[in-house]
């Protein structure tokens, strides 16, 4: 291809992308992760969809457990170490800081903090959850690896609690990702965060912690629930 | 001696080093601990960690090098153990010499880029912009941490007119008179300040504290990659410790003797982490070519002198 011909091309490929932006009205996804054709370090011309091209287009699968006491082995170390992803949601979240002092001390539990969803098998939903927060939940959640846990804290992701008829937050927090743990109260202590880690713990030990293969099962009834409550849906349907 | 005898006392070397570094690493997380009035993590805690990352179900992939980096970092791990000299026993091809051989303190100083490189590498194909950040952080430490740390090793290696570390050891035998600390002591100095470095506790922890807003390169590794990188840097640690104590404190006759002396030298860096906080790079880098460097290029210029 010509020098000339290629700048005819750059410039038609931006006047589109222009044009994109300006009738995007309905369309949430921001223009850099909009369908395009890109010129490649060689010369050719090449189309890119970011939202796909990026993430896993697969479905998660369901990962049978293993058989008898090895499952029952290494749910033993699941169960001894707890990483939490430090992420807040709600005002709840005001609530885990101080388990990492010397009064409450949740290190000698195997509770730890981790800042990275990879690293990552539990998650605390910390109180009421809006829903821009909850594009954020779902994807962060999907990025964890399996077995995964999430402990819901507070009345707000049992039924919204005090915040029952908000526009912006959602009452029912099972109905988007499965819950293994509630923790009840307006706020829960962290003495019940410490209870829900070892009712937790006991639920792993027990091997009914699979909450992460009941999702992958129930996968598109989740997915429908998710999107009828995010408008703005911009990400991928898979992203883990 | 039959090869595979040397390589089957090396794995159980291996072993031996591998579980102590996790022993080693808990324990200072219980004085950190108890320092700040807590209980801690069980002693068991590194064991349980190590299962947990093993029994990840599900695993991502963003390449080739995604998966060797992890492999990279433990590579460099078990080459500095292979050729360290462990225990000194007057035999330079005794049990536990490893493959030591004459010029082995370069290769050592090889192992130890080694792995980070290829985290790099790895870290770079995860693709995470928090990666990048702390490869870019980690290696620029690393560069000002090593630059003192090679000048007073080759101060060290000029005193003695040799690179093998056995023959380093040997010339320190026969009291703590002899040891580098009291016949060079300012190499040893400009070693024992660059140690915090190579320990990476606080106050030069900022490339991968867990509690920073970035991990460092580690962000995407998970499961087992991640339980890799934990054995590596355990087995890192007490190397880095057996590599100071060949160097400067004349080596260790016993596994008791090798046990205690790099407990007291990992210790140290815990020590300096409890009292001091974290540094940002650029006030570590700057402290590094302050301190270290000035006092290893005074160690230097004594020992050619």
């Amino acid at each position: 291809m010509s020098e000339s011909n290629l700048n005819d091309k750059v410039r038609e490929m931006l006047a589109k992308s222009e044009a994109n932006v300006k009738n995007s009205k309905k369309n949430f996804t921001r223009p850099e992760d909009e369908l395009r054709d890109v010129v490649a370090p060689d010369g050719s011309i090449i189309q890119v969809n970011p939202l796909y091209d990026y993430f896993s287009n697969e479905k998660p699968k369901e990962e049978k457990p293993r058989d008898g006491v090895v499952e029952k082995f290494l749910n033993w170390a699941r169960s001894e170490s707890i990483w939490v992803l430090g992420y807040g949601t709600g005002c709840g979240s005001i609530e885990i800081p101080p388990l990492v002092t010397p009064r409450f001390d949740m290190f000698r539990y195997g509770v730890e903090m981790r800042p990275t969803p990879r690293q990552s098998n539990a998650f605390i939903i910390s109180g009421y959850l809006s829903v821009k927060s909850l594009k954020r939940v779902i994807r962060t959640y999907e990025q964890m690896p399996s077995p995964k846990y999430i402990l819901a804290l507070g009345s707000c992701t049992i039924n919204g609690g005090m915040y029952y008829d908000s526009y912006s937050t959602i009452n029912r927090l099972d109905k988007y990702l499965p819950v293994d743990v509630y923790i009840a109260g307006c706020m829960p202590r962290p003495e019940a965060l410490l209870h829900g880690f070892a009712k937790l713990k006991k639920l792993i030990r027990e091997g009914k912690a699979e909450k992460a293969n009941e999702y992958a099962r129930n996968f598109d009834e989740y997915k429908a629930n998710q999107k009828k409550i995010i408008n703005d849906w911009n990400m991928p349907d898979y992203n883990w | 001696m039959e090869i595979y005898t040397k390589l089957a006392y090396s794995f159980l070397g291996l072993m031996i080093v591998l579980n102590w570094g996790l022993l080693m690493g808990v324990t200072m997380r219980k004085i950190g601990a108890r320092m700040a009035g807590r209980y801690g993590v069980p002693f068991y805690q590194p064991w349980m960690n190590l299962l947990k990352a093993a029994s990840v179900r599900t695993t991502i992939t963003h390449g080739y090098m995604y998966y060797l980096g992890p492999v990279f970092r433990l590579t460099g791990a078990v080459g500095l153990f292979l050729f360290m000299p462990m225990i000194f026993t007057g035999d330079p091809d005794g049990i536990w010499t490893n493959f030591s051989f004459q010029g082995d303190l370069v290769l050592i100083l090889y192992f130890q880029v080694f792995g980070m490189l290829g985290m790099a590498l790895g870290a770079g194909e995860g693709g995470h912009p928090y990666s990048a950040m702390g490869v870019a952080r980690g290696l620029s430490q690393h560069a000002a941490v090593e630059l003192p740390m090679i000048i007073a090793i080759f101060a060290i290696a000029i005193q003695f007119n040799t690179f093998s570390i056995y023959e380093i050891v040997e010339a320190q035998q026969g009291g703590f008179q002899n040891w580098v600390i009291f016949t060079n002591p300012f190499a040893a100095v400009a070693v024992i300040l660059a140690m915090l470095g190579a320990f990476r506790h606080a106050p030069f922890n900022l490339v991968k504290a867990p509690n920073e807003i970035l991990i460092g390169p580690p962000t995407e590794y998970e499961g087992t990659y991640l339980g890799f990188l934990m054995s590596a840097g355990s087995i890192i640690h007490v190397m880095e410790a057996v590599l100071f104590m060949n160097l400067i404190f004349g080596g260790a006759g016993s596994w008791i003797e090798l046990i205690i002396k790099s407990f007291l030298i990992y210790f140290w860096s815990v020590f300096v982490g409890m009292v001091f906080p974290r540094f940002k790079i650029e006030q570590s880098i700057s402290w590094f070519f302050k301190w270290p460097l000035g006092i290893a290029i005074i160690g230097l210029l004594m020992a050619s002198l």
